[in-house]
């Protein structure tokens, strides 16, 4: 029987065989897959933060007193503005990258090249602003002192503005130093030592009348409870032991310390993505130049990278929501 | 890219009866032929097997003895069996290496990994898989993967012993046990490395089923072995990622002093930093991964079985859409049950009754798979080729274990079993021994084809399957009553305690059981390595079915297919199909229809 002239039954059918059913190439479709994938990697960090942040729901760092900084402007109080403005550059660069598609879809070499080029630089800024907030994360501004049960407890002054430690510390002789390879054994060096101990602190706290301490639990109105002149000296005496100024994987002068492990993590798994994606970006970049994809006739691997873009960006704004804005 | 892709297709068309001048690194090592790929899964698969296999053997000999000197424990276990002793820590690594081995690199990897590779081109009709060389890197990571974890059994401290749940605090912490030290870091790597391999291992599965089914192969004509391997690479992509969020969070954890899973914890006189963590929330990342898990190992297992059982019943499998409907079901159901492995663990109790609900669910799709399979045996001619046996030995033991899950998925029931011998026998036959014959019966069906023709020995695999049919249940039925005695699992020994004193015969029995069904291997083994180099060659179809693997050369060429690729014209069960006229079958003298046939005249045109 010849085959070619009896039909299959399936002629004219979407899923019937010999047929890309959506349309889309077994590449695009693998990167599709991809990020599903890598969605529910995702998905698993930010569901086990809501679940340990939940734990501390009364007494999880308000985001507006953490991220507070923006370049060249020292000492203003800026909620969110810098974060606002790297997360504006990263949808912008997705942008870019739409962009720098469409002109692929219509064989534009020059197009391609400047928005892929366009990407790049905005993907660059982003992650080179990752890394300035975490260095004002992992600095910190204020200082605070941490009781012997691991809570946090930060001061302010009679307007109920934090104050930092340095600014009314005392200074007492101390013999303190911080040890280093050259005095200890090189794996137990100390990366940094606080710049005042905790006696220095409390002695400050003391001459200063004014100053009182906040503890890491939220009022009902979504504010840090502030102690009275008198509890906060009591406090202070009985359950201090000893003085954290920034963040570290152990501690944190925000609070919690999952807060901080958190944020290094999953900020930092993201900024990987986003690096990796810049690496990616750049290596697609020059086979445009090369002219790799003009000879093949399609820039399809401009669109999967595109999609692996988007995906990261999209990631981004989760993240973004769920540690700043929420 | 496309148009490129498509010009490569043609290509081969052209040249697929050219052999490819291959060296012997391009043709065995470093393949991107899927049927080369599918018997480098099967081989590492095997070999791991066997290890897996040793390791509970070992531990199956404490338990019936303990602590009973052994010279084969010195030879194998050297300074963890002083004086051929073995010593309690040892006992645990055995235990967790054994699970970590069984479900994840032979079951996993060895199941869907081999078969998936060899029948997903060869049974849509495609050249071979989407990308042959993220399929390559995808067993090449596996192969890695396995290296490190079998390097890691050489650790000073000891490899891994947490149970290969590996729940924080103890797995996170080298100050409760040696084992938590490097041992595990290594495990954690080993995995992350594996999950990398399964997912580049699905991506190819589910794009390559769906951009590239021969014409006339929609989606009702595939074969249900597809159909479990697609859904299975499904699954394998949105589950295993969650296992990689909960592995890197321990890693932190356990590296760089991070809090996920720990809190409030002191130990050996010394108050660790840690606050506010939970373990809880690993099990919940864990077990969001692991009771996937269960239907990756199984799925392929099942698909594997109906292909075999119709073909040898002779009859088409009953109710074909109702067991796609089941495999979607159990595969969306198996996302939303995993709370049901932590109803001890501190969960709300009102969560453990939503669990308990959705976990109950999963027994309409079971049932109605069982029911099929036994519908489509009922009054067929069948054939009792091995992979016939242990086909139907599957249907046995996916019943037998699935009848007490329904006990382990209740709260209520629950809570008297948990973490017994009773949990150990219903896994065990549920999954693994299930799981296993799947794999033997594929490896029995598909042999031929994988190895150009050479067939397995018939009556050593009638051996093979007797014997393993009742040693399994030897071991793992009296596991139930042990359990429900209140014998808890992951124990050394229970000398200790008077009360379980009358079950250590029961125990010594399962033991003896243990090894002969163990020893019965050697026999698949020594069939496995002597047929593949003297085995008879058989027919080009030796079982007359109706896939399209058979329709291709018993020499393997790269393309699989000499020439234009066949088209499909019905549904690959047509099996003792009969005319209109009632007077013979479809083909007369011939009870099968291969799906490559076009529709007869004097042939009813059924709908499926």
């Amino acid at each position: 029987m010849d085959a070619t002239a009896v039909t299959t039954g399936t002629e004219g059918k979407i899923w019937g065989g010999d047929n890309e059913p959506l349309k889309a190439s077994y590449g695009k479709m693998m990167m599709w897959f991809f990020i599903l994938s890598d969605a529910l990697t995702f998905s698993g960090f930010l569901a086990a933060y809501g679940f340990s942040r939940f734990k501390f729901v009364n007494q999880w760092p308000i985001a507006d007193e953490v991220f507070t900084h923006f370049p060249f402007l020292h000492g203003v109080d800026a909620p969110m503005y810098y974060v606002a403005l790297m997360t504006f550059i990263l949808i912008f660069s997705s942008v870019t990258m739409v962009l720098a598609v469409d002109a692929g879809h219509h064989m534009k070499k020059n197009k391609v090249i400047w928005y892929m080029f366009f990407t790049i630089i905005g993907g660059v800024i982003f992650v080179g602003s990752q890394a300035w907030e975490w260095s004002n994360f992992i600095s910190g501004e204020f200082g605070a002192v941490e009781t012997k049960g691991g809570k946090i407890l930060q001061f302010v002054n009679a307007e109920g503005e934090q104050v930092a430690i340095e600014s009314f510390a005392a200074s007492l002789p101390n013999d303190r130093t911080r040890l280093t390879r050259n005095e200890a054994l090189w794996y137990e060096s100390e990366s940094s030592m606080p710049d005042y101990d905790l006696a220095e602190v409390v002695e400050g706290f003391k001459a200063n009348p004014d100053l009182l301490i906040r503890t890491q639990i939220l009022t009902e109105s979504g504010e840090k409870t502030i102690l009275s002149r008198e509890a906060s000296l009591a406090k202070l005496e009985s359950d201090a032991v000893g003085v954290v100024q920034g963040a570290n994987l152990v501690h944190n002068e925000y609070g919690p310390p999952l807060f901080a492990d958190f944020f290094f993590f999953i900020t930092g798994f993201h900024g990987f993505h986003v690096f990796s994606g810049v690496i990616i970006n750049i290596i697609i970049f020059i086979n445009v130049i090369l002219g790799t994809y003009e000879r093949r006739g399609s820039y399809e691997m401009v669109e999967k990278v595109g999609l692996y873009w988007h995906f990261v960006d999209l990631v981004w704004v989760f993240v973004f929501t769920f540690f700043y804005l929420v | 890219m496309s148009a490129n892709a498509t010009a490569l297709e043609h290509a081969h068309d052209d040249h697929a009866h050219h052999d490819h001048h291959q060296t012997f690194i391009t043709k065995y090592i470093f393949s991107t032929d899927h049927k080369m790929i599918s018997k480098q899964y099967l081989i590492t698969g095997l070999i791991m097997g066997f290890i897996g296999i040793a390791m509970s053997i070992l531990f199956r000999m404490q338990l019936a003895w303990p602590e009973k000197s052994f010279t084969i424990f010195e030879v194998f276990l050297g300074k963890w069996a002083p004086d051929g002793v073995m010593d309690p820590s040892i006992y645990l690594s055995l235990v967790t290496i054994h699970g970590t081995i069984m479900v994840f690199f032979v079951l996993t990897a060895g199941l869907s990994g081999t078969f998936s590779n060899l029948l997903i081109p060869l049974q849509i009709g495609a050249r071979d898989m989407a990308s042959g060389f993220l399929n390559m890197v995808s067993y090449w990571l596996f192969f890695l993967s396995a290296v490190i974890m079998c390097s890691s059994l050489f650790v000073e401290a000891g490899p891994a012993a947490a149970g290969w749940t590996i729940y924080p605090p103890l797995s996170a912490l080298p100050e409760s046990i040696s084992a938590s030290g490097a041992g595990m870091t290594l495990w954690l790597v080993s995995m992350a490395i594996f999950i990398a391999s399964s997912l580049l291992g699905s991506l190819n599965y589910v794009v390559t089923v769906i951009n590239m089914r021969t014409k006339g192969m929609s989606m009702t004509r595939l074969p249900l072995t597809i159909w479990a391997f697609f859904v299975t690479a499904i699954i394998g992509i949105v589950s295993f990622p969650v296992l990689l969020s909960a592995a890197l969070l321990l890693i932190m954890d356990r590296s760089f002093g991070t809090s996920f899973f720990l809190s409030d914890i002191y130990i050996g006189g010394e108050v660790l930093h840690n606050s506010g963590g939970s373990p809880v929330l690993f099990e919940h990342l864990f077990w969001f991964l692991g009771h996937p898990e269960v239907y990756i190992v199984l799925l392929p297992a099942l698909g594997i079985s109906s292909e075999v059982i119709a073909t040898n019943a002779r009859k088409p499998i009953f109710g074909y859409r109702a067991m796609i409907a089941s495999i979607l079901a159990i595969a969306f159901l198996s996302t939303i049950v995993w709370g049901h492995h932590m109803f001890v663990s501190g969960m709300n109790p009102f969560l453990g009754s939503v669990f308990t609900f959705t976990t109950l669910l999963i027994a309409i799709p079971s049932a109605v798979k069982a029911f099929n399979y036994i519908t489509t045996l009922w009054k067929g001619n069948l054939q009792m080729n091995p992979a016939m046996l242990f086909s139907i030995g599957l249907v046995s033991t996916f019943i037998t274990g699935g009848l007490t899950g329904i006990i382990l998925g209740d709260s209520t029931l629950d809570i008297n079993v948990h973490d017994t011998y009773f949990v150990v026998a219903h896994f065990h036959l549920v999954m693994g021994i299930s799981a296993l014959y799947g794999l033997f019966a594929g490896v029995y069906h598909w042999f031929p084809k994988m190895f150009e023709g050479k067939m397995l020995n018939k009556n050593l695999g009638y051996v093979h399957f007797w014997v393993t049919a009742i040693g399994s249940y030897a071991v793992f039925f009296p596991m139930h009553f042990i359990g429900m005695a209140g014998l808890p699992r992951r124990y050394y020994s229970n000398t200790a305690f008077p009360y379980f004193d009358d079950l250590a015969d029961v125990n010594m029995m399962i033991t003896v059981a243990a090894i002969i069904t163990a020893a019965v291997q050697l026999v698949f083994l020594y069939n496995f390595i002597s047929s593949i180099f003297y085995g008879k060659k058989g027919p080009k179809n030796p079982w007359k079915s109706n896939t399209l693997e058979w329709t291709t050369e018993l020499k393997h060429i790269h393309g699989n297919w000499v020439g234009e690729i066949p088209s499909v014209y019905r549904w690959p069960y047509d099996y003792s199909k009969l005319n209109e006229d009632e007077t013979d079958y479809v083909i007369a003298g011939q009870d099968f229809v291969p799906q490559t046939v076009p529709l007869q005249e004097n042939e009813e045109e059924m709908n499926h």
